[in-house]
């Protein structure tokens, strides 16, 4: 166990520093939340500076075009990059860590050199349409149909929960290609251009007041199979098959996001005279073990990551971890701002101490239910680890519809 | 960086879970319940010649020369099999008390209460494993004092909360010779901080163990209880409040081993807080897992429970770690502790 960087580490991060030094002030103003255009121009154009330094898919593979960087550089330049308040993936983020990785796996070479360098430029944007308003935690059960037409396939269905729709190039889509009741064996994964006619967009406003999910509504929409990645009906282990570029670093930005939170929070508490509150101290030193943990798993992670080239199961005891933690911040901040959080909105304080941080801290305890909800709820995490890991029996599996109809 | 267990050192930790096993199992350990020794002079031995308590001790002085993080290691394995006795406290010593190192005088270690901190002039002081220790230490911010445990006027407790570790009523603990200055005390505290929270993981981890067997063989309504999301959950809850707890630790004690990556005092009383935590209530979900059986003595799930709870008043209580990293948090904010 050593927690000191290597010489050609340290280098690198030295390096990146010195980038986002001269960098990040040359950046344009960040545009309004719920100004979509604004935000796709912003961080696509962040996504091409960091191109054109040699950035840009730090953790792709060389043969996808990436940096090939080791597990521990990808760590260090997420950590640097939230250190210096650079820009988040924004809606990169499927591209860069989805639909890319997936191309990058099981694409054809055709593939490949067409999808890869428009998602590293950022000149493409992803979505992604797997989840189904009736396929959630049960994701094996979706039915938008793909029936194949000639060299097309035509789709039908809705999906949900689409980040980032209205702005996007490109949606992965998985489809069931096989009979209704075929499940995990059924499935496909197509690249959908999302100005294909019968996509119908429509924008889903979340409980923090923000637009960036949609529902999709298809109707007879074609997509050549040249489009499939993957076998036909094997799009369910294409999927799987990009998870496992994950190493670890998944929550890096949003852990110390959350340590920056903790540390405003200790600050507004000096300022209000709530510190003088030994429970209120006590809160905080406790979030402060927790958080300093989390980094403690993330680097544990990261490093199992770096030796076997798999992600382990630390990235499900983190998730579980964190969204917890998160929660307990959430509203440990919210505590602090008592009636002056109220509203999502930075109030002057009648001190002469200048704002009171109520914008980020009420919106960022809203975003933080989506913890223990996005990327797997809680609950089916918790399922993961007693099942797989523990070895406990099996939840009662979904079955075939049998016998009585009507 | 590379923050991942090196071959050698599971090696290590295999060792020593090997000793374990067939020096202390747990069948074996429970005889002595509610006795006034609990400590078997031939295991402890073993341990010494193992190097449990020499592991730090530099070469010259006749130690292995290794750091926390090994010794981190080693002692979750000790509280994995719930090894009983000074462990801590006779680790710590090795190097100032002769014979601490190799085993063969064991060594007790009670704090002195601060005069004027809260219950000070109420409490008598609590001193554990009193028959089983050759020398009797007492820490305080004025450094290490040194005792004769049998010249001690105290009276043994009858009922312990934990079976497995005997206590003592002591009146007034008397001045002893002091045996080493208050650097030692201060690192000593942090040390002792990281050794007793690896010995809670291993007992957190133990308890999530000994949960889930059982919740795979105990059946109802037909099938092991282990397959009911209730059940699951609370096993999948333990073992990832004994992972982040194990990170916390061992995270510790590198930081410990390697000063320029982080403040080691806050990372010790970090982890200490987030293990103890992880020790006791997993100890409680164990209990519960086994339902009615878990409330009887003869389940040994209530061991570990109660003996976390008493690791959890040594090297600072919950409230005392959680008021020092919050003292440390704000002080790194403003550059010095706010007035309260």
């Amino acid at each position: 166990m050593d927690l000191r960087y290597s010489d050609a580490e340290q280098a690198f991060r030295a390096d990146l520093r010195s980038w986002l030094e001269t960098t990040l002030p040359g950046l344009p103003p960040k545009p309004s939340p719920d100004d979509w255009p604004g935000r796709r121009a912003y961080d696509t154009h962040w996504q091409r500076l960091l191109f054109d330094a040699g950035y840009a898919g730090v953790d792709w593979p060389v043969e996808g075009g990436g940096r090939g960087s080791s597990a521990i550089e990808e760590l260090i330049f997420k950590e640097e990059l939230e250190r210096a308040h650079a820009p988040y993936v924004g809606v990169n983020f499927v591209g860069l860590l989805h639909a890319g990785p997936t191309v990058i796996a099981e694409g054809t070479p055709e593939q490949r050199a067409k999808f890869l360098p428009p998602i590293l430029r950022g000149d493409d944007v992803w979505c992604q349409g797997f989840s189904e308003p009736n396929a959630g935690s049960d994701l094996a059960s979706m039915r938008t149909k793909a029936v194949r037409d000639g060299d097309d396939y035509v789709i039908s269905g809705q999906k949900i929960w689409t980040s980032h729709a209205e702005v996007a190039d490109y949606c992965e889509l998985l489809v069931r290609t096989g009979p209704e009741d075929s499940r995990h064996r059924g499935i496909s994964w197509l690249i959908l251009p999302m100005d294909t006619p019968g996509v119908d967009i429509r924008p889903l406003t979340t409980i923090a007041g923000s637009t960036e999910f949609a529902e999709l509504f298809l109707d007879e929409v074609r997509v050549p199979v040249a489009n499939r990645v993957g076998e036909e009906n094997d799009g369910w282990r294409v999927t799987m098959v990009t998870l496992s570029f994950e190493r670890g670093t998944a929550f890096v930005g949003d852990l110390l996001e959350a340590i920056e939170l903790l540390n405003a929070s200790v600050t507004l508490a000096v300022r209000t005279g709530a510190w003088a509150d030994s429970g209120v101290r006590r809160q905080a030193g406790h979030l402060k073990a927790e958080l300093d943990a989390l980094w403690a798993l993330t680097k544990r992670n990261v490093s199992q990551a770096a030796r076997t080239g798999i992600p382990g199961v630390g990235g499900t005891y983190f998730k579980l971890a964190y969204s917890e933690t998160r929660h307990k911040l959430g509203e440990f901040s919210l505590s602090l701002l008592d009636r002056a959080g109220l509203a999502a909105h930075d109030l002057e304080g009648i001190d002469g101490g200048g704002l009171l941080p109520a914008g980020t801290m009420v919106e960022d305890w809203l975003r933080g239910i989506s913890l223990t909800i996005a990327a797997g709820t809680s609950q089916i995490q918790r399922n993961i680890v007693g099942e797989r890991i523990l070895g406990l029996p099996k939840e009662p599996q979904a079955v075939a519809p049998t016998g009585t109809k009507g | 960086m590379d923050f991942e267990v090196s071959e050698f050192q599971n090696e290590l930790a295999a060792g020593i879970r090997n000793l374990c096993e067939g020096a202390f199992p747990l069948d074996v350990i429970r005889q002595s319940e509610s006795t006034d020794r609990v400590v078997d002079r031939t295991g402890w031995s073993r341990l010494g010649d193992a190097g449990v308590f020499h592991l730090c001790l530099a070469e010259e002085a006749g130690g292995v020369g290794l750091g926390l993080a090994e010794a981190a290691l080693v002692f979750e394995e000790l509280g994995r099999s719930l090894v009983p006795g000074p462990l801590v406290a006779s680790h710590l010593a090795a190097g100032l008390i002769d014979g601490a190192d190799d085993g063969s005088v064991v060594v007790g270690l009670v704090e002195r209460p601060a005069a004027g901190s809260i219950g000070a002039r109420t409490f008598p002081v609590i001193v554990e494993h009193l028959a089983d220790i050759d020398v009797l230490l007492v820490a305080s911010d004025a450094g290490i004092e040194r005792l004769d445990p049998a010249a001690l006027d105290a009276t043994l407790l009858p009922r312990p909360m934990d079976p497995l570790t005997p206590v003592w009523s002591v009146a007034t603990l008397p001045a002893g010779e002091l045996v080493a200055g208050p650097e030692v005390a201060a690192w000593w505290r942090r040390d002792g901080a990281v050794l007793t929270a690896a010995l809670q993981v291993g007992m957190a981890q133990w308890a999530c163990d000994l949960a889930v067997e059982y919740a795979k063989g105990r059946v109802q309504f037909g099938r092991p209880i282990g397959g009911f999301q209730a059940v699951k959950h609370l096993c999948a809850d333990m073992t990832v409040r004994a992972e982040v707890a194990r990170c916390a630790v061992q995270g510790a004690a590198v930081t410990v081993d390697q000063p320029d990556v982080g403040d080691a005092d806050v990372a010790a009383a970090g982890a200490k807080l987030l293990a103890d935590e992880a020790a006791i209530t997993n100890g409680r979900s164990c209990i519960q897992v086994h339902g009615g059986m878990g409330f009887t003595w003869e389940v040994p799930a209530h061991l570990a429970y109660k003996r976390a709870r008493v690791l959890a008043t040594q090297f600072g209580s919950a409230d005392a770690l959680a008021e020092s990293l919050a003292d440390a948090l704000a002080e790194s904010l403003a550059g010095s502790i706010p007035e309260r």
